[in-house]
């Protein structure tokens, strides 16, 4: 299998790498880059893990090419915090303890902010919706909820 | 079991909700988990897995994989000695087959290579000469003469008559006579249940890093709920002594008791041996569903007494369990936990163990526990229909208390079971309207709880902050809730204390991650630990002072001079000790080693309201609350997430979970798709009321939380499913197509 | 594997027609790459079709609207037009998967996976949808419920690809709806499903009727004998029940892991008059 050279952009940064066709971007992203904060939990896109935004959708890096990151935009947890300074859904995770394990937590946590850039108020119901397609074990999703409604409250200003 | 460890005190910082100190980077993505580690000259190893569920593997050729450019190792379990401890081969013999393939999934050969696809090319070149044999899944077929047997010269030494030879184990409990109680019961009902399989669901697969040196020395990185049991198997498995050996236990994403033993670690170590490279091995989700973890399978027969006041006369269970393709002593737990709720006078269980060629059982939550008790509070709510009794009221009248000798033998200390029932009863969920078409169910549950070996190493560093070196992974919080009972003791604040999780060469051995024991047991050394700091810290000032080190006292993080120089000298600071440590007698350390008793049993009540979907069987959790002792809460948030997340996993087991084998003995759903664990939108709030009656065995009263919140959920769904459809299940999980069925008769 | 993005649709058509071994296109990847993973299949060529022009846009037609075959279901279920017009197409297309799968996956890509399953072709088949298909020939428009072949399969030819699937236009006083039945709230393969679209008469009574079911039979069963049953009433419970029957009088499904073929063909019949109920509704019906 011939690699394949692709050019893109990651938080905001340029990103040069080969790889094989049939290579996903999660596996570029863990194994060529060193961004291991997406998890691969399934490989199947069950799971949430491995959330990402590709050109401001949020998909499961795991069912994206690496090849189709060409010319693309591409945010990962590693890039959700400014410098030292978390992001408002990041501080409410650690301070509402929505998370016990934390491997299905950077895959949340990039898909809550997906949904708050979308809908900055949203219901219970919805952020549940929302979030059905990230897994968590341990939690019962309980404090995730109030997490992810406490974090919008804040980006609100209210 | 030692009484004399709790005394009442008020605390400053236990019991508060603090910031967890691995927070910020397990929400910034640089935690690093078991497949994120990387080694110089790393490979790739990858496994085969047998697709027969019970097959001869009369040989495997593995030259043509060998030769493939880029492979560097390929073994099977010849490449391993046969150890002649008959639990660690069992445990080698699920990592790697000898002589048969026992399950579908069953690892038979594994290659190392330079990068996953010369990996995944070299398995499609090992050719593996199968004879398929005849296999069994279903617990109830393979105890029955005749049926299949799955490893031959493992039978109880004397089975029964109609049983098989699949049958390992048998166990007993329980005191009175039975009958006698039945025949004054004014009624009796007699059931069958069983339960499916189900599996941790973990969202991290297993993944390791071993690197095996030429020198003998090996080092091991893994996702492990306990990186001394795996050095311990490891070395038992590899022939090395266990200095040669040295585990490093990453962060954990989830184990529920699914991570206590090893799978692919011994496999690493020995790819890494014949390379003479590192290897790293991650399980892909089907591997973790086919050959990692479940539960036990289930067929259980309950009958119950009880009068019509409510007062239950005898109760007696036959459990037949199955751990899968090796002896299991599972039913054993199930046996013992499935009356201890109550206070019987004649009450008696029978437990076998039976192979099936299913992956051996790993531990999940208070193993063997939420089955049995599943199937009695399930009869004992169906008394209650019976009668128009209050199902918390019969629940009281029968309640175990302090002084009740269990059914497992024990008499009970101060236990929490009727304070728990009572707070369920007057919360306004439990008289809260439903509406038509709506069910309420509630259950007790039960968990034994553990301490075992536990190690701690408190360092006093020269700036006056804290390190605590722990043995256990932290799967929900165990670093804060150990940092605050140090930072209790010594009377200093949280952020001054620092815990890590230290690899097994820094530290004697400490038990796995399970039984609920971690802030119980690891939290009673830390405490102690502290203490003997404070009696260092304490004698250094008196030296100073020049007075006797006796006549020291500790108090809010100071030594003060006491007796008769009371108020001779200032207090001085732990900071004040700690800065002059160098001249008065060197560093400062307090360590504590034990192996503790006393964890103190658990109780816990969940009160569930449902709907049910008559035309499509599907039921519809609308509110829930969970009521559990926890003896005294160290940190608030993480016991209600361990009430919660156990919950959660109960619904999941009650509703959709489950291990579906087809007619071939294949596992038809290894994957997250159809293995369908609760997501967020299935779900409602999960209220929690967290209950506090001190534990006797423990300095501040901890009683363990893990596990007894998987236990009630069972049964209160069922409970409540009847109430709203008006249909008895009796077999878990009640998906939609079970339900239909029992509405309808069709299908 | 060979990568290619296509730059022309023909020269996809071009590209799939020439390679002799195995070949996979690729939309939004959600059903392509899981079979990667598993090794299902082991693509000789992958032809990502998201780079042709055009192909990512809903465009207005002759009343309608045409949606290229890249077009995410998330984007078209932003669609305001569309969700106008079909509403039961778009909510069928939009209960693929996760918002992660949402963010990639097809109404093109779920046709041509062949699912008896998938949750965005009874919805299509319902409202006679047109697939625009090119291929070494040309280009040619065949009827959506002609593409199904069973399991796993179409009726597409060797080199043809789906370029965009038109949604005709539709009169005042017609609407429909899509359920599926799972067993979670999300996240699951639909165990049965039904699409149905309605026109109805100013009084409120149904003109026409038509009923797609899914995941009752090896390809999605278009259930006319069941529509006629609706035609000329205002969906009273008597009517409801007869054309309950009689959805489930055409469905042939399977026992398996998912669901036994009593509660397949039960829960279709329920899912068909609980649809029927909301186009109707949606249709400005009284109820």
């Amino acid at each position: 299998m011939k690699s394949i050279p692709v050019s893109t952009t990651i938080n905001g940064d340029p990103y040069e790498f080969l790889c094989a066709p049939d290579e996903t971007l999660l596996d570029v992203l863990r194994n060529r880059l060193s961004l291991t904060g997406a998890k691969e939990g399934c490989g199947t896109g069950d799971c949430g893990a491995c959330s990402v935004t590709l050109n401001g959708r949020l998909v499961c890096s795991c069912l994206v090419l690496g090849a189709e990151a060409q010319g693309a935009e591409i945010s990962t947890i590693e890039g959700m915090a400014d410098g030292d300074e978390l992001h408002p859904l990041q501080r409410h995770f650690i301070d509402h303890a929505a998370l016990q394990c934390g491997i299905c937590t950077p895959g949340i946590l990039v898909a809550a902010k997906s949904l708050l850039e979308k809908n900055p108020a949203p219901t219970d119901e919805e952020v549940r919706y929302w979030l059905a397609g990230n897994l968590c074990r341990c939690t019962g999703y309980d404090k995730i909820i109030a997490a992810v409604q406490a974090a919008a409250a804040e980006m609100r200003g209210a | 079991m030692s009484l004399d460890e709790y005394t009442r005190r008020e605390f400053k910082q236990v019991g508060t909700r603090v910031r967890r100190p691995d927070g910020v980077d397990k929400v910034t993505g640089r935690a690093m988990y078991g497949a994120d580690a990387t080694a110089p000259g790393m490979l790739t190893g990858r496994i085969l897995r047998s697709p027969h569920a019970h097959a001869r593997i009369r040989s495997i050729a593995t030259s043509a994989a060998e030769a493939l450019p880029g492979v560097k190792a390929v073994i099977t379990s010849a490449d391993l000695s046969v150890p002649e401890d008959e639990f660690i081969r069992d445990v080698q013999d699920n990592c790697m087959a000898r002589g048969k393939a026992l399950y579908d999934g069953h690892a038979v050969a594994a290659v190392a290579a330079t990068d996953a696809a010369t990996a995944r090319a070299a398995l499609k070149l090992i050719k593996v000469d199968y004879e398929p044999l005849p296999h069994v899944t279903d617990v109830d077929v393979a105890i029955r003469p005749g049926a299949p047997v799955v490893q031959e010269g493992r039978a109880l030494e004397n089975v029964p008559a109609g049983m098989s030879a699949n049958v390992t184990s048998h166990s007993e409990f329980g005191h009175g006579t039975p009958a006698e109680g039945f025949a004054r019961a004014d009624k009796i009902i007699e059931r069958s249940f069983r339960t499916a399989a189900t599996h941790q669901g973990y969202i991290e697969p297993h993944a390791c890093l071993a690197s095996y040196a030429a020198d003998g020395k090996a080092d091991l990185w893994c996702c492990t709920q306990g990186q001394f049991f795996v050095r311990t198997l490891c070395s038992a498995i590899m022939g090395m002594e266990a200095s040669q050996l040295r585990v490093t236990a990453s962060e954990i994403g989830g184990g529920f008791g699914g991570k206590t033993t090893v799978f692919i670690e011994p496999v690493a170590l020995a790819l890494s041996r014949k390379a003479g490279r590192p290897v790293k091995i991650v399980m892909t989700r089907d591997e973790v569903f086919r050959a990692t973890g479940p539960t036990v399978s289930t067929s259980m027969d309950i009958k119950i007494g009880m009068t019509s006041d409510g007062r239950i006369t005898a109760g007696e269970a036959h459990l037949r369990y199955s751990g899968g393709a090796f002896p299991c002593g599972t039913v054993d737990m199930g046996g013992q936990a499935a009356f201890a709720a109550y206070d019987l006078e004649h009450v008696r269980t029978f437990g076998w163990n039976v192979l099936t060629n299913r992956p051996k059982e790993a531990a999940y939550r208070a193993p063997g526990a939420p089955q049995a008790i599943y199937a009695v509070e399930s009869v004992i709510d169906e008394l209650c229909q019976h009668f128009g009794l209050d199902p918390i009221d019969v629940r009281l009248k029968n309640a175990a208390k302090k002084g009740t000798k269990s059914s497992y033998g024990p008499t009970f200390p101060d236990i929490g079971l009727v304070a728990t029932l009572e707070a369920a009863k007057k919360h306004p969920h439990y008289s809260a309207p439903l509406k038509d078409g709506q069910g309420r169910g509630i259950s007790c549950g039960f968990w034994f709880n553990f301490g075992g070996n536990s190690c701690v190493s408190l360092n006093v560093n020269t700036d006056g902050t804290i390190g605590v070196t722990e043995g256990n992974p932290d799967i929900g919080g165990s670093r804060a809730s150990i940092s605050l009972m140090a930072a209790e003791e010594l009377g200093i604040p949280y952020d001054r204390v620092r815990t890590i999780v230290a690899d097994t060469s820094s530290l004697g051995y400490n038990d796995v991650t399970d039984g609920s024991r971690v802030t119980f047991a690891v939290g009673l050394a830390t405490i102690k630990a502290a203490r003997a700091a404070i009696r260092l810290m304490c004698e250094r000032a008196a030296k100073i002072w020049g007075i006797d080190a006796e006549a020291v006292e500790w108090k809010d993080g100071a030594a003060v001079p006491a007796g008769p120089n009371a108020g001779k000298f200032p207090p001085m600071s732990l900071a004040e000790i700690a800065a002059v440590s160098f001249e008065t007698g060197g560093p400062i350390a307090g360590h504590h080693e034990v192996n503790v008793d006393g964890a103190g049993v658990s109780f816990g009540v969940h009160i569930v309201d449902v709907e049910v979907d008559k035309e499509t069987g599907a039921t519809k959790v609308l509110r829930y609350t969970v009521f559990q002792d926890a003896g005294k809460a160290v940190h608030p948030s993480y016991v209600e997430g361990q009430m919660q997340g156990g919950a959660v996993q109960g619904i999941g087991w009650a509703l959709n979970e489950e291990y579906i084998y087809g007619a071939d003995g294949r596992l038809q759903n290894p994957g997250f798709l159809d293995y369908r664990v609760p997501v967020a939108s299935d779900l409602p709030m999960i209220d929690t009321v967290i209950l506090e009656i001190p534990n006797p065995g423990h300095p501040y009263g901890v009683r363990g939380v893990g596990e007894t919140g998987i236990v009630p959920p069972l049964a209160a769904l069922s409970n409540a499913v009847s109430r709203s459809a008006g249909i008895r299940l009796c077999e878990l999980p009640m998906s939609p197509p079970r339900v239909l069925k029992a509405l309808t008769g069709a299908g | 594997m060979r990568y290619v993005a296509a730059k022309t649709a023909k020269e996809a058509a071009g590209l799939l027609a020439a390679e002799p071994g195995v070949t996979r296109v690729l939309a939004g990847g959600t059903d392509v790459l899981v079979q990667l993973k598993s090794g299902m299949v082991e693509p000789d060529l992958i032809v990502d079709i998201k780079t042709i022009p055009g192909l990512g846009e809903i465009t207005a037609e002759d009343g309608g609207f045409r949606i290229g075959a890249a077009v995410a279901n998330a984007v078209l279920g932003e669609h305001a037009g569309v969700v106008a017009l079909w509403p039961g197409v778009v909510e069928g297309a939009n209960l693929i998967g996760s918002t992660q799968v949402q963010g990639r996956c097809t109404m093109a890509g779920n046709l041509c996976n062949g699912s008896p399953a998938g949750d965005a072709v009874p919805g299509l088949v319902a409202a006679n949808a047109v697939a625009r298909i090119a291929g070494p020939e040309g280009t040619r428009d065949c009827p959506v419920a002609e593409i199904p072949a069973g399991p796993g399969k179409t009726t597409l030819k060797k080199g043809e690809i789906i370029t965009s699937i038109y949604l005709p236009a539709r009169p005042e006083r017609a609407s429909d709806a899509y359920l599926r039945f799972i067993p979670r709230t999300e996240m699951d393969i639909a165990v049965a499903s039904a699409a149905v679209s309605l026109e109805l008469n100013a009084d409120g009574t149904v003109k026409a009727a038509r009923v797609a079911l899914g995941a009752v039979a090896p390809t999605v069963v278009v259930a006319d004998a069941a529509a006629r049953i609706l035609v000329g009433t205002t969906l009273d419970g008597d009517t409801l029940a007869s054309f309950a029957k009689a959805c489930e009088a055409v469905c042939n499904p399977i026992d398996d892991k998912r669901g036994t073929i009593a509660f397949r063909t039960r829960t279709a019949g329920t899912l068909a008059k609980r649809a029927a109920l909301i186009a109707h509704a949606r249709a400005g019906g009284s109820k």
